[in-house]
């Protein structure tokens, strides 16, 4: 990876004289001081490409952890968004190679890297940015940052579902950012200092942990399991399958506006789990809530886990697959052929002060349009799923995911300069 | 968990004992299972006898047809236990109680027919392991009583509705505002019957978050908003009252001319005591579900009288065969009533927002130490 092309030298760096080749051997210098010399060698395996022509975080290999953050951003002045936009692209890119953010600094400074990733492995971190509706218009309607005639149609407001809880403290946000990765401690340092970067001109609005991954997004990995303890995500869209890719979750080039080309559309829903009065029910109701099999993954029509279910298989009273489970609900066959890269994560908040846990799954889906791959799907859900007994959506987010770039250009450079 | 399955594990010891010497028993697992295996042409059990208690049956269906399996009695016609829809490639258990004496097993690939039968025969129980000759009987009896509560209730409640809805059509809110829990009481006793009309429940009983953009607020809580308007809200006007009482009527009318036709198994009871549980855990004692009123207290008192009812109907069937989970229920049943009594006032309840936070979270716990063991009630009351 190019040091030289780095774009987006940091505030920091400026004030310090210290240009971003040099970044590398004066951070270097810098851990040595503070940690006596004695940290051991960083592996340099285990690091995702952050460059390329869709942002990484997407179709890579589904990490373990995840660590997303809602910002609303509250400066009025573009420059100052642009250049924030260029710092999270150098310091993204350091940390994805496994580097600590920024430079060297003063002894009398605070350390530019907040340091708990030192010694870690980079273990596969992925970082993704998007932006919300409210970014391009403000509460009236009126047009920010210069951003007229540059929304997008599909990102909607997304409606109110059945059923829904949701929050508006965890909900929404004028950009959101995802970070991934095989070591908790590294999804949260990378969060910690882009917020840290980003105090006066953007401000946290949520953020969340997801603990275990809940999809699997190459053929390569195992389906992971939600924490109603059934394997999720068994018909995900994974990366090799470069059509289902071009059809369902990357915008082309007819869209009606050309910086989205080659992005995507972020869903992001936190849907808390009953987890205790799911735990109370009989194993024939959970597997009729689903339409699968709880040991093996496979429909309740037969075979094995990837079998294709067969809605039309008739029992003693009615398809052996219920028409009210989650697979018969959900089936891209019930939608036109939708689909959805699904992307969640588990998560745990621990406890809701009446002894159960606060605990579900933070959905996750990159999609080409949510008008037509998340918003009837969702409703069909919340209408006729009979999972809903056992749910409660207490978030709901819709945001714009600009391709990736390459070395010189900054995120969402296509959006602000397009 | 460990408590439910130990009669399983004396049964294996059990049978074990008693042909342990012989190559019947050599297929059967080691958790005293008698393994099944079905296909679209045979139906082939690993041993074709066990010792009476409680048995199980792990059938795996090996061919291309949705099978089916049953033990039925000597006479060949009256099921003693059944397990359907074992789809493809699926493994499936059947748990029942039988008594010594002569049965059938019986697969049927394709759901028709007669099956593919083999006798079966039960021997003597070990001992502290009979099984009353006649749960047939007892299960009858269970669903007949609860059937005969329900219409009850049902009626009750299109009485009280009528009620209520000429009150609050009328603008007399203080009336109004008295019958509403106590008649929302009818239906908070038999919520899962009521739930199970799905056409009427969300017209008669949603909440405002529960409806989709566009659909209409109607029925009971739709009412409770307007007796009990919150800041910024537009009253209706009699003419709309009007309206909302006449749905609540007519629809409630609708509910209970079904509620007579319907037809009960006991599992349906069992499991319908522990849906009134999760109704208090996740609606009641949360305060979600009278979000105007605060009359959530009316509602759980209800909804565990509901589900005692249905667990006392069926309580002859867990005697001599699961005594301590019947003294455990029998006693979480009275523990939670004498918490929820302290909270009585006059004919009614303490206001949900009256309660302070540590007495919730006591509340909370003892729905949770209820709910636990009555989630095992309908294995034990199906075998």
């Amino acid at each position: 990876m190019s040091e030289t092309k780095n774009p987006g030298i940091s505030r920091r760096l400026l004030l310090t004289g210290a240009g971003a080749g040099g970044a590398g051997l004066a951070v270097g210098a810098l851990a040595a001081a503070a940690f006596g010399g004695q940290l051991p060698q960083k592996p340099a395996a285990d690091t995702v490409d952050f460059y390329g022509e869709h942002q990484a975080g997407i179709t890579t290999e589904a990490q373990d952890r995840m660590h997303i953050v809602g910002f609303d951003v509250t400066t009025k002045d573009r420059g100052r968004l642009i250049e924030l936009l260029r710092d999270w692209t150098a310091a993204i890119e350091q940390m994805a190679a496994g580097r600590p953010v920024g430079g060297g600094g003063s002894y009398d400074a605070p350390p530019e890297d907040t340091g708990e990733a030192e010694g870690l492995s980079p273990a596969h971190l992925t970082v993704t940015v998007g932006f919300g509706r409210s970014l391009f218009l403000d509460e009236h309607g009126k047009p920010r940052f210069g951003l007229e005639g540059k929304l997008p149609e599909a990102l909607i407001e997304l409606p109110h579902f059945s059923g829904d809880m949701v929050e508006e403290a965890r909900s929404g946000g004028d950009i959101v950012v995802q970070a991934c990765a095989n070591d908790p401690q590294v999804a949260v340092h990378a969060i910690r200092n882009l917020s840290r970067l980003g105090f006066g001109t953007v401000r946290v609005r949520f953020s969340q942990i997801g603990f275990g991954r809940t999809a699997k997004t190459t053929s390569a990995q195992q389906t992971p399991r939600n924490l109603f303890g059934f394997k999720d995500g068994t018909a995900n869209i994974l990366a090799e399958d470069a059509d289902a890719l071009a059809e369902h979750v990357w915008v082309g080039a007819g869209s009606d506006q050309p910086w989205m080309e080659g992005g995507t559309y972020l869903v992001a829903r936190r849907i808390r789990m009953q987890i205790e009065t799911w735990d109370r029910s009989s194993l024939r109701e959970q597997e009729n809530v689903v339409g699968r099999i709880k040991s093996t993954g496979a429909p309740l029509s037969g075979g094995e886990e990837f079998s294709e279910p067969d809605f039309a298989m008739a029992g003693s009273a009615g398809p052996l697959v219920p028409v009210d489970s989650h697979v018969a609900v959900l089936h891209p066959s019930a939608h036109g052929g939708a689909r959805m890269l699904r992307r969640g994560f588990n998560y745990t908040d621990g406890s809701d002060g009446l002894g159960r846990l606060d605990a579900g799954l933070f959905f996750i889906a990159f999609v080409v349009d949510a008008r037509t791959h998340f918003v009837p799907l969702q409703q069909a859900m919340s209408a006729n799923d009979a999972m809903n007994e056992y749910l409660r959506h207490t978030s709901s987010g819709l945001y714009a995911i600009p391709p990736g770039i390459q070395p010189g250009q900054y995120l969402g450079q296509q959006l602000f300069e397009g | 968990m460990t408590k439910f399955l130990a009669p399983a594990a004396l049964l294996a010891l059990g049978a074990l004992a008693l042909t342990g010497c012989t190559d019947n028993n050599a297929a059967a697992s080691a958790d005293g299972s008698i393994a099944v295996t079905a296909s679209d042409d045979a139906c082939t059990l690993a041993s074709a006898t066990a010792a009476g208690g409680t048995l199980r049956f792990t059938v795996k269906n090996e061919g291309t047809k949705v099978n089916e399996f049953y033990l039925l009695a000597e006479d060949g016609l009256r099921i003693v236990g059944e397990v359907e829809n074992i789809g493809p490639g699926v493994s499936r258990d059947l748990v029942v109680m039988a008594p010594e004496g002569s049965y059938f097993a019986a697969c049927k690939p394709g759901m028709v027919g007669d099956g593919i039968r083999s006798p079966f025969t039960v021997t003597a129980a070990a001992a502290g392991q009979e099984v009353s000759a006649d749960r047939a009987a007892l299960q009858k009896t269970a669903v007949d009583q609860y059937a005969a509560y329900v219409k009850d209730q049902s009626q009750q409640l299109l009485a009280g509705t009528e009620d209520f809805a000429a009150a609050f059509a009328a603008g007399e809110e203080a009336t109004a505002k008295e019958l509403y829990p106590q008649v929302r009481m009818h239906w908070e006793r038999i919520e899962p019957v009521a739930e199970s009309f799905g056409d009427l429940d969300p017209i008669l009983d949603a909440r405002e978050a529960d409806l989709e953009e566009g659909q209409e607020f109607t029925g009971w809580h739709r009412a409770e908003k307007d007796l009990w308007a919150p800041k910024g809200y537009t009253k209706m006007t009699q003419a709309q009252r009007q309206q909302i009482a006449d749905g609540l009527v007519e629809n409630t009318a609708e509910l209970a001319t079904r509620a007579q036709a319907l037809e009960f198994t006991p599992d349906k009871l069992a499991n319908g005591a522990k849906e009134l549980l999760d109704e208090v855990a996740t609606g009641k004692v949360t305060g979600e579900e009278e979000a105007f009123s605060h009359t959530d207290l009316w509602d759980f008192q209800a909804n565990l009288e509901g589900a005692k009812i249905a667990y006392e109907d069926l309580a002859p069937l867990l005697k001599g065969t699961e005594d301590a989970l019947d003294a455990e229920l029998a006693q979480n049943f009275a523990t939670l009533q004498e918490q929820l009594d302290a909270y009585r006032v006059g004919e009614g309840f303490k206001y949900y927002d009256q309660l302070s936070t540590a007495q919730v979270q006591e509340l909370a716990a003892g729905v949770d130490a209820l709910s636990e063991p009555l989630s095992r009630l309908t294995a034990a009351v199906v075998k």
